[in-house]
């Protein structure tokens, strides 16, 4: 058994490496809590969604209308919108990582993921308010 | 008895790929005949036994991948309600149609399995649900609540005259 004084540990990580906290994918964990509180916010959005889509119905367009200019709806909707998308690009940049191994396939995939992601959540955002407002 | 591992020099992986990733040399072994191999990446799924956990977990994925592409339908409606009535009578049309429907169908069972099991999940990270057999049991409630949440409601689209 070795002198417990010559056991030592080389930690080749730096003092600032760890204080950043960021590991070896550089992104730390803003990724894992992202997807987390996203879905946190939308399990009652999207209960509240269903039911308005129920209670709307076969709705017309003057009804539909009336319902978005509601503003605590507009508000609904319009955080709806945002988490969706937001929350949809953070589960299939996971699945792309994980199925496509050749780096610049990988890269092109998860652009072209999030640009129609944000050009999703812009196009929903200003339908909602061109109908709410 | 002295175990040493020894990493082949200069070895390759079977398939002539250039070893570019030291995690990448450490798959690389001999098997007992002293041939170079790749070791086979975990997890084997030709060898597990089907699970419950194990299909739920990849119908999870599925499930979120089906809703991303059904996120398109919510913009369709959205962009059609704010262009005009016509486009919007439209999109409505198309939703009660044979298709539409059978669309709408799948995306509600996925939308309720994907919120339950996420719920699911989401107390996993919480850390509860760990117990054995527990989590098999957290997976047939899910199971049910996705049957029941999305018969209960096509119940109210079909019943309630939202039709």
């Amino acid at each position: 058994m070795a002198d417990p004084k010559d056991i030592h540990i080389d930690i080749m990580r730096s003092e600032l490496g760890r204080a950043r906290g960021m590991g070896a994918a550089k992104s730390g964990v803003g990724h894992w809590w992202g997807q987390r509180v996203s879905a946190m916010a939308l399990a009652p959005l999207t209960l509240w969604f269903i039911y308005s889509v129920l209670s709307l119905g076969s709705a017309s367009h003057e009804a539909v209308l009336a319902w978005a200019s509601n503003p605590l709806t507009l508000v609904l909707l319009l955080t709806l919108a945002g988490m969706t998308f937001y929350h949809m690009q953070l589960g299939l940049q996971t699945v792309i990582e994980d199925y496509v191994h050749d780096e610049g396939k990988r890269l092109l995939a998860l652009l072209l993921v999030k640009g129609a992601a944000v050009l999703l959540a812009v196009t929903a955002i200003v339908s909602i308010l061109k109908i709410g407002l | 008895m002295a175990v040493r591992f020894v990493q082949p020099v200069g070895a390759q992986p079977p398939n002539g790929a250039i070893v570019r990733d030291v995690r990448e040399a450490l798959m690389v072994s001999r098997n007992t005949n002293g041939k170079l191999v790749r070791r086979p990446l975990s997890p084997h799924l030709q060898v597990y036994k089907p699970q419950i956990t194990t299909a739920m977990s990849i119908l999870h994925r599925i499930t979120g991948v089906a809703l991303a592409a059904g996120s398109l339908l919510m913009v369709c409606w959205l962009v059609s309600a704010a262009n005009s009535p016509e486009a919007y009578y439209g999109v409505r049309d198309f939703t009660v149609s044979w298709l539409g429907r059978l669309l709408m169908f799948g995306w509600t069972a996925a939308l309720v399995y994907h919120l339950c099991n996420g719920l699911r999940h989401l107390a996993w990270d919480a850390g509860f649900g760990f117990e054995k057999g527990i989590y098999k049991t957290t997976g047939i409630v899910v199971l049910a609540a996705t049957a029941v949440g999305t018969i209960l409601i096509w119940l109210v689209v079909l019943l309630g005259g939202a039709g």
